[in-house]
This record gives structure tokens, sequence and C-alpha cells, in this order.
């Protein structure tokens, strides 16, 4: 298939919404155009795994290849590995499930829409682009809207968590760019930001050594590498629930997949030096993360808290360097995304209900809003890794794969990554047990379920939950060449 | 071809319902939902009795050993190659038991149910959590797979916390849910590093395989996972200790009971079925699933020896002084499991040694059957009195003698009376440890007088004693036809299910176990037992000051066992105390001051700066000016003074 559409789909979507008349209209072609977004990446993973298992090897698929700047060597040039492919049907799901849960906003709507929608332009380009200039540049589109959904429709303190986030995925970003740059000028005369090209110039081990940390670090940060995670609890806890949605549902794997598909698999003496440091940073941040989960009394809070535990896993297969935890690193993403997104919608529910997150204010809402609160059970129990839902195969894998590698050090870090699994059972249980049992205060007695805009926007997130939860073989035979690629160039040196 | 369809309907009927029950329960098929629930049961009971029959006494038995019989695959997850989750339907001897013990009190517990819950309000949603649960626990005991064995624990545990947290509005049963599952998911952690470590020696996850692998004089996979040690203790005894303490989580076992008694919260059908029956044995299951692995480190059986021996006479003790009947029960439970536990530890591997295994299992066989009859006679006294206390019973023989009779045949069967169930399993156990760990054999001959006497306060405070004034004479008193179906059918293998020849059946090595009757050796345990019936009867049968007297009389001992000898303060210390205020805690202090303090500072920091530096671009030229000859005065001063020397 035609790469450019999953670009093209939403960028048609937004010029439209920014032509539509009013807010109703702008609803619908948004719905229309994520549903389309959606259907085109299911087309998508359907036309690669046919192309895969008719026997093609190469890297990447559909590549596509336009000149931009031919004299300093900037491309259009895109294409697709599996994990590409595995992000973007993450990030077509989440859009949609967005546009669903944010169907009541009335404020500025179409200024709202356009913005979820520039967000995820940005993140399909970033998924899709081989050249990294481009990549850059759509890495900075899905940072910026972020910063006016934060500080126009956000809650509680949002100024101060829109430029705090701003401002540190700036930080990040810019470390990124030196990385790249350095990249750049060391690669092979004519320069070129082509990650394929890159791949085989080959870098000395000092260019290695000095260049990966900016990478790393530089993306870490979206994924909330410890300690500069602080971004994540204010940012989501100030976004909109949609914002909330895409923040922790996709910018956070922005982070993982730059870190895995562009640092750890240009640089992979990096990788191999600075391991041990990226496995020490996880742990901590899987660890502490759940610990300090525990105390929160906001659910939002609670739920970023928790993402910042959970995208610890993300770096600590991605830090193990084996084959089993690269995937376990890329399943935690997809479900991490997807399961936090769910979460944050269920938490707007309740929300938009109870006009309070604190969770000692809640109570007994399985009574009243039975739909929700089962949903809020469901992202609970596939949060704590319930098997059969997707964060229980993501977890396993990165545990099965982390135990791969011999000696203390890495079996101590698995063991205390393990031990994050009950801390996360206290602190969900915590919150599920006070939100929706226990008894009804009288001031929840006539509360609403979910309508049906909401049911619709947590029943495609749960869709895709059960999907990998019940049958996972598929996703990771789709990522298994990705990561077999990454590994085999950390063998090779 | 015919086992494979049999085997996998038996698994996918219960989860049919739950799904079906799940989504539609409420909407269309509310107060149905019983019968339905009940009807596939029904179905699921039959194909599982008709294919332990077709195992047992058809295709299992090659050349006199029973072989594992694996009529379904499915390839689920592939880790690395080798390392794969393969979900498939094992058939061997324990497991085809389990099948029977599994469906037949399940089908008892949702026939119960029918009329127990009647009038609930979620009466669909309880359905098809019952089923959920059943389709979890019968996925258990078929597992082939070590993590597919995983899969199915933690499900069994998050239905267990449905039901345990039924009644939600209750605050009782929210936290009495939370716990056992938070307990049993702090062992699971144990269990999950054991496969970790299991798996990386044998480098497989598939049951067959690894106990092969394990197992074996000559195999690599076993010098390397013996020779490699850490503190002192060999890789395999580790991965083996460490699965150990998921199955303790689950079998409560000492000192990971403490959810077991709080899960009475529960509604008193779920209690019979997950918590005296079926979930609660996963773990002597899960040792006698690995016991060739077990039976090659001998450290790691003995403690599964003395942890069993020690829960089941801990537990006897705090039994004596509960008043809430079911939590007696339940500590009646965990001591009992506490028998099956030892009976594996003291066993060996193959022929006569193997005496234990066969008893652990025959006690799991016998066990399910009588518990499950005293908690669901329980069940029907506690719905006709409205009340779990003892002092709120009592002379409830006159209006519910069918109920009655069946608890005192249960009584019997656990206190080990001759000829009925429990004698016959108790005896072997006893056997076995005497053979092998006489320390072990006295703990579990006081144990069996303890149990005696507490089952029989048991009855006595229910059914004779004081009469209560309260509790209305002539309205209707026995349960209806649902609830007495089960009782009798369960009364009936409680008497009958030890004459079952289970050494031909069930043994360590597949192998016919012949296992003889010694009456000499039966003669001391019959006689504690009796002891304590007797016992009982002069304190209970009629009301009287002297179990008070007693009481009194060991007052620092009976408050220390009233009070459960203070396990839960422990606990209630260790997380509140430790992991939240010594850690949580701190932990999010330091994010919120320190990390984000950092944060903060190069914001403020940096906005310092740029105030002070903004000053600097003023626009006005005089400044400037001063600014340049300051500059111009400090170059030479720089030029003359510094660079010259």
């Amino acid at each position: 298939m035609n790469l450019s559409l999953i670009l093209l789909i939403p960028l048609v979507t937004a010029l439209l919404v920014a032509l539509a008349r009013n807010a109703p209209q702008v609803r619908g072609i948004s719905l229309v155009g994520t549903v389309v977004q959606l259907a085109g990446a299911i087309y998508l993973l359907l036309g690669f795994s046919g192309i895969r298992k008719a026997g093609n090897t190469s890297i990447v698929l559909f590549e596509q290849q336009y000149p931009i700047f031919p004299s300093i060597g900037i491309n259009y040039h895109v294409g697709v590995d599996g994990i590409s492919v595995a992000m973007i049907l993450l990030t077509s799901l989440v859009v949609l499930a967005g546009v669903l849960i944010s169907w009541k906003e009335e404020r500025m709507t179409k200024e709202y829409y356009l913005l979820l929608l520039m967000l995820s332009l940005g993140a399909y380009g970033f998924f899709i682009s081989l050249d990294l200039f481009i990549l850059f540049f759509f890495l900075e589109i899905a940072v910026i809207p972020k910063y006016l959904l934060i500080g126009i429709w956000g809650s509680g303190k949002k100024e101060y968590s829109a430029n705090k986030l701003a401002l540190l995925l700036m930080f990040g970003s810019a470390l990124v760019l030196v990385g790249l740059l350095g990249l750049y000028f060391n690669s092979k005369a004519p320069h070129s930001f082509d990650l394929l090209r890159l791949a085989d110039t080959g870098f000395s081990t000092k260019q290695q050594l000095l260049f990966f940390p900016f990478l790393f670090l530089g993306f870490g940060i979206f994924t909330a590498i410890f300690p500069f995670h602080t971004w994540v609890p204010d940012g989501h806890s100030s976004a909109p629930t949609a914002g909330s949605m895409f923040l922790a549902g996709i910018s956070m794997k922005l982070g993982g997949y730059g870190c895995l598909r562009i640092a750890v698999y240009l640089l992979p003496e990096g990788a191999k030096h600075y391991g041990d440091i990226i496995i020490v940073l996880s742990a901590i941040a899987i660890l502490y993360g759940a610990f300090a989960t525990l105390m929160q009394k906001d659910l939002k809070y609670m739920n970023a808290y928790s993402s910042i535990s959970h995208c610890g896993f993300v770096l600590l297969g991605i830090g193990m360097l084996t084959k089993t935890a690269f995937n376990g690193a890329v399943l935690q993403m997809v479900s991490h995304g997807w399961m936090t997104a769910l979460f944050f919608a269920v938490i707007g529910i309740i929300y938009e209900r109870t006009h309070t997150r604190q969770i000692q204010e809640m109570g007994g809402l399985m009574k009243v809003m039975p739909f929700s609160m089962t949903v809020l059970f469901i992202a609970g129990l596939c949060s704590l890794g319930l098997p059969g839902l997707s964060g229980f195969v993501a977890e396993m894998t990165v545990f099965m794969g982390s135990w791969q590698n011999e000696g203390n050090f890495y079996r101590i870090a698995t063991i205390i990554a393990c031990m994050s699994i009950v801390v996360t059972a206290v602190y969900i249980l915590r919150a599920i047990g006070q939100t929706a049992m226990g008894p009804l205060p009288a001031r929840y007695s006539d509360l609403k379920d979910a309508d049906w805009s909401e049911r619709w926007a947590t029943v495609v997130l749960i869709a895709g939950i059960l999907t990998i939860g019940i049958a996972p073989a598929w996703l990771n035979d789709l990522i298994g060449p990705a990561t077999e690629a990454i590994i085999k160039r950390i063998a090779l040196k | 071809m015919s086992e494979t369809i049999n085997i996998a309907l038996i698994v996918l009927i219960p989860l049919l319902g739950f799904v079906l029950m799940g989504l539609f329960g409420r909407r269309y098929i509310g107060r149905f939902a019983g019968a339905f629930g009940t009807l596939l049961t029904l179905i699921t009971t039959l194909l599982a009795f008709y294919t332990a029959y077709r195992y047992f006494f058809v295709i299992g038995n090659s050349n006199g050993v029973y072989q594992a019989i694996l009529p379904l695959r499915i390839n689920w997850l592939e880790f690395s190659p080798g390392m794969s989750i393969d979900l498939g339907l094992l058939l061997d001897p324990i497991s085809a038991m389990m099948l029977v013990v599994v469906t037949l009190v399940s089908l008892m517990v949702h026939v119960f149910s029918i009329s127990y819950m009647k009038g609930e309000e979620r009466y669909a949603t309880y359905f098809s959590h019952l089923s959920l649960f059943t389709f979890s626990m019968l996925g258990l005991v078929l597992s082939s797979n070590i993590f597919q064995m995983y899969i199915f624990w933690e499900l069994v545990g998050v239905s267990s916390f449905l039901l345990i947290g039924f009644y939600y509005d209750r605050p009782s049963a929210v936290a009495a849910s939370k716990k056992a599952f938070i307990v049993t998911r702090f062992a699971d952690l144990g269990f999950l590093i054991g496969i970790l470590v299991l798996s990386f020696y044998s480098n497989t996850l598939d049951f067959a395989t690894l106990i092969q692998r394990l197992t074996s004089a000559e195999s690599n996979e076993l010098k390397t996972a013996v020779s490699s040690s850490f503190l002192g203790i060999s890789a395999l005894t580790w991965g083996l200790v460490l699965v150990f303490i998921g199955g303790a989580g689950k079998s409560a076992m000492f000192p990971l009971h403490i959810w077991l008694p709080d899960a009475m919260e529960g509604p008193t059908p779920v209690s019979a079925l997950i918590h005296a029956a079926t979930m609660v044995v996963a773990g002597v299951y899960l040792v006698a699933r690995l016991f060739p692995v077990f039976s090659v480190s001998p450290p790691a059986l003995e403690l599964v020896t003395y942890v069993g021996a020690f829960s089941s006479l801990f537990a006897a003790i705090i039994a004596c002084t509960q008043t809430d009947i079911k939590r007696v029960l339940a500590y009646s439970t965990m001591s009992q499991i506490g028998y099956m536990m030892f009976a594996l530890g003291v066993s060996g591997y193959g022929g006569e040694a193997g005496l234990g295994y066969t008893a652990s299992m025959f006690h799991l066989f016998t066990h399910a059957m009588f518990k499950a009859l005293l908690f669901l006679c329980a069940g029907a006294v506690i719905h006709y009195v409205h009340s779990n206390e003892m002092k709120d019973m009592g002379g409830l023989r006159k209006q519910m003698p069918i109920t009655h009779a069946s608890f005192l045949i249960g009584c019997l069967a656990i206190a080990g009376f001759p000829l009925l169930s429990g004698f016959f399993s108790k005896e072997e156990i006893l056997l076995a440890a005497y053979q092998r760990n006489l320390l072990v054999y006295w703990m579990g001959w006081i144990t069996s007088g303890i149990t005696a006497f507490y089952m029989f306060r048991l009855y006595y405070s229910i059914f004779w004693n004081k009469e209560h004034q309260s509790i209305p004479h002539g309205h209707h008193k026995e349960g209806d036809f649902f609830m007495m179906a089960p009782l009798l059918i369960l009364s009936i293998g409680a008497m009958g299910a030890g004459y079952i020849p289970f050494g031909h059946y069930v043994s360590s090595d597949g192998k016919t176990l012949e296992t003889e009757f010694h009456i000499n050796f039966a003669l001391l345990p019959v006689a504690i037992a009796l002891v304590g019936i007797a016992i009982a009867t002069w304190f209970y049968k009629n009301p009287s000051k002297k179990p008070d007297a007693i009481a009194t009389a060991l007052s620092g001992l009976y408050r220390a066992a009233y009070r459960k000898f203070y396990i839960d303060e422990l606990y209630l210390f260790v997380t509140k105390k430790i992991l939240f205020n010594l850690i949580g805690r701190p932990a999010a202090w330091i994010d919120k001051n320190i990390v984000d303090g950092m944060v903060n500072l190069s914001g403020s920091a940096t906005q310092k700066l740029s105030q002070t530096i903004k000053g600097w671009q003023s626009g006005k030229l005089q400044p400037y000016a001063i600014w340049f000859l300051a500059g111009v005065v400090a170059l030479i001063f720089w030029l003359v003074y510094v660079q010259v020397l």
C-alpha cells in the first residue's frame, strides 16, 4: 500500500475539520476520519503480515522516497518495520477513542479536534519516517499541540504543567537533535539523515559512546526515564481527558520507539556500554514509581505515576539487550498505550460525574455506574498484569527476556521489576476498592452511567487489550523480525 | 480424537457461561441465570466424569502404568526458541481426579446457589463469576505448561477476588477480597521467579520436558541446576522453594494463610467451592505436579513437610477458639491442607516410598467431599439463622434434621471416625509420616485429636447446646430441594469416598500402589479422635461453664489463639508501617520535593538569571557607555598586569 496514506488521512481530516461549520460537523468528520485511520492501520497490518508471510525479509517494507533538500541530504523517506506497524495500530486506536471521549467538549471544539488530529499526524509521521530529519520534524509536531491542549483545555495548575511538560520535552528534543546532528556529520559523505544509510555507516566506538547518551536520554525523557519523569504526573493530571490519553498512550511511546529503533539500532556499541545504566534507571523507575503511586490521592496522579512504573518496563526491556526483552518492550508499549488510555478515559468519565478525582471521595460507584466500573476493573486488572489482558503478555515477555542474561546484576534487576507486580496490585485494588466498591454515598445515588460515545471509546480500547491478551502470538510475530534485526547488530559488534 | 473434543468442551463450556452471563446476564438472562449456569455445569460435569472414566479404565493405562495424555496443544506465545507458552490440556491421573473433584463440587455449589442466592440483585453476575472460576480452575488442573498453570493460577485468584467481594457494599468484604488477592499475589511473585529459575535451567516451560530434564540423573540441565548455587543453596532448590511459596500462598500455608479466614466474607457456597474444596488445594496440586522434581531436592521437600505440619497444628489450635462457624471451617481447611502438604513432603518417588503422594491426593479427594459438605451445611444454617456466630445458634437439630445429619457425617469424616472417608485417607497420611518422620507423625497425631475436638465443638454448638428462642419456630426450616440435594449427594461422597482403592489409580509413578490397611496402626489415631470427640461432648453438648473455665485457666494461650497468634497484626505492621510509611511516603516525598524540586529549581534559576541579565539590555546609552568603559579598563588592567607577568 501507499504508506503516505497514513499521513494523508489525518491531514485531510484536519483540513475538513478546519472547513467545518459547526461542532457536530467537526465531531462527525473527526470520527469518520479516525475510523478511516484505524481501517488504514489494520489494512497496513494485514498487508505487512501478508508480505512477511510470503517470505520477504527486508528490514522495512512499503518504502517511499522523495528528495526535499538533496543538497544537504534530507529526503522524505518513509517505510515501516513490524515495530512501526504495531505503533501505528496503537496510535490509530487511541486517537479514535480520544475523539469519542471528547464528544462533549464544548469549548472551541474545532480547535480542540484540530490539535488532536495534529498530534496524531505527528505520531504517525514519527513512526513511519526513515529520514531522521523529518522524524525530528514530526516529533516536534507531536509536542507543541500538547502545550496548547493543556494550557487551554486543561484543569488545575494548567499553565505550570503545560510549561513544565513543553520545556522538559523540548529539552529532550534538543538532546535528540544534538545526537542526530552528531550522527549526520559523522556519516559517510555525502552526509545523510537516512536511518538505513546511517546503519550501514558504522560509527566508531568513540562516536557511539559520545552520541548514544544524547539520543537515548533525549528519547528517554519522552518515556519518563528516571529522574526526568516529573513532567508526567503534572502534565497528565492537568490535561483534558483525551490529552492525557494521547500523552500517556502515544507520546510516551515516541520515546520508547526512538530509544529502541534509533538509539540502540544505530549505536549498538553505545547500547552495550550504557546498558547497565539503563537497567539501573529503569529498575528504579519501576519500583520507585510503583511506591510513589501507592501514596497518590488523585486518580489521575495515580495513573500517571503508574505510567512511570510501567514505562520503566519498556526501558528495562531495551536495556537488557536480548531479543525477547526487546519484544517485551514493544509489547509493553502497545499494551500500556491502550491500557493507560483506557484508564484515563474511565477516570474522565468518573470525573465528569462526580466532579472530583480524589480517591477518598469515591465509593460504591458500581451500583450506579456498572458499565464504567467494569471498565475500571478491566483497566486495573490489565495494569496489574492479569492473564487474558495485554499487560500480562508484555510484562512476562520482559521478565523472560531479562532472565536470559546471566549474572546477579541482571537477576536482581529482574526481581526488582517483578516485585512491582505486587505493589501494582496494592495500588490498583486500593483505587478500585475505594471507587467501585464499598457503600455508595448518597450524593452519588443518581449518577448516570457512561453514554454511547464514552462506551464506544472504552470498548475499542478493551478490544485491543483483549486481542493481545488472549492471542498475543500475532503481535509477537509481527515485531519479531524487527527486533531480530536490532539484536543482530548488537551481536555483531 | 473424542478426548480432544471432550476435554476442550470441559474447559470451554464454563468459559462460554461466563461470557454469556457476564455480557447479557443482567438484561436478558436475569433470574434464569441459576438454571442456565447449572445446566452448563451439569454438561461439563458429565463430560468430565466421562473423560475421567475413559482415562482411568479405557485409555490411560498401558502395561500397568498410567501415562500422561496430551489431547490438545496450542502454541500461544513463543518467548524464544524452546521457551514457549503452549496452552495444552493434559490428562494424567491427578488431573483426571481433579476434573472429577472440581466439576462435582462446582455442580453441587451451583445447585445449592440457585436457592441460596435467590433474590440477590446481582444473581446473574454471581453465576457468571462462578463460571469464570470453574473455567479457570479446570484450566489450572489441566495445564501442561508451567506458565499456563501460572496464567490460570492468576485467573482463579481474580475469580476468588470477585466472589469474596461479591457483597461489594460491605467494607469488610471489600477489605477481605483485597487482602486475599494481595497476599496471594505476593506469594505468586515467588511462583513467577521460581518459574524463571526452573525454566532457565531446563530451557523449557513444558511440564513433561521440564520434569524429564530436571530429574534424569544423566541430564546436563540437572547437573547445572544442582551445581550452580546462590547463598549456598542450589539453583534447583531455590526454584522449587520459590514455586512452593506460590503454592503456599494459594493453599493458605503458614505464614501466608491470613487471607483465608477473611475470605469467608464471600457467599457461603463460594467458600465451599473455592476456599474449601478446589482453589485452596491448588498449592498441593502444584507440588504434586512437580513432585518428581521436588523428590530430587530433599531440602525443598523438607520445607514442604515442616510448613505443612506446622500449619496443620497451628490452624487446628486457632480453630478451637473461633466463634464464627465459617472461620472455624476455614482454619480447619488450612489444617487439612497442611496434612496434604506434609504427606507430599514425607513421600518419595516411585514404588512403596510414594505412599505419601497417594495419601495426599487421596486426602485431597476425600477432603473436597466432606469439607464442601460442611460448608454447604453451614450455608444452610446461616441461611436459616442469618448469623455466622455460634452464640446465635444452638439446638437446631430438631428444626433442621437433614442438615444436622449431613453435618454430623461431615464431622465424623473429618475427625477420622472409622469407616468414613476421612478415616482412610488420614490413616494413610499418618502411616506415610510414621515411616519417614516421627516428629511429623506425632504432630499429625495431635492435630487429629484437636480436629475431632473443634469439629464437635462446632457441631454441638450449632445443633445441641442451648436452644434459641429468637429463632422462629414452625416457619420453614430446612432449605428447599436445591439446597438439600447437594447435601445428600456430598454426604454419600463423604461416607463412601474412602472405599476407592486410590493407590490403583493415583501414585507418584503411575504404577499401581497397593495400600494395605493396618488395623493396629489405626488404633492410635482413632483413639485420639475419640478422645477429642468425648471432650467436646462433655464441654459443649449441654450448656455449661466448663469451656469458659478452661478459657480463663489458659487465658494467655487462649487469647493468643483467639487473636490468631497476632499474625494479622504483624502483617498490618509490615504493610502500614513499613511499606506505606517507610517506603511509599518517602518515595512520594522525594519525588515531589527532590526530583521535581530539581526540575523546578532549574526553571526558577533560569528565570532568576534572565531577570538579572535582562536589565543589561536596557537600550539606554549611558549604561552601555559605562560598561564599555569598564570593559576597556579591565582589559587594560589585564594586559598590563596579568599578561606581563
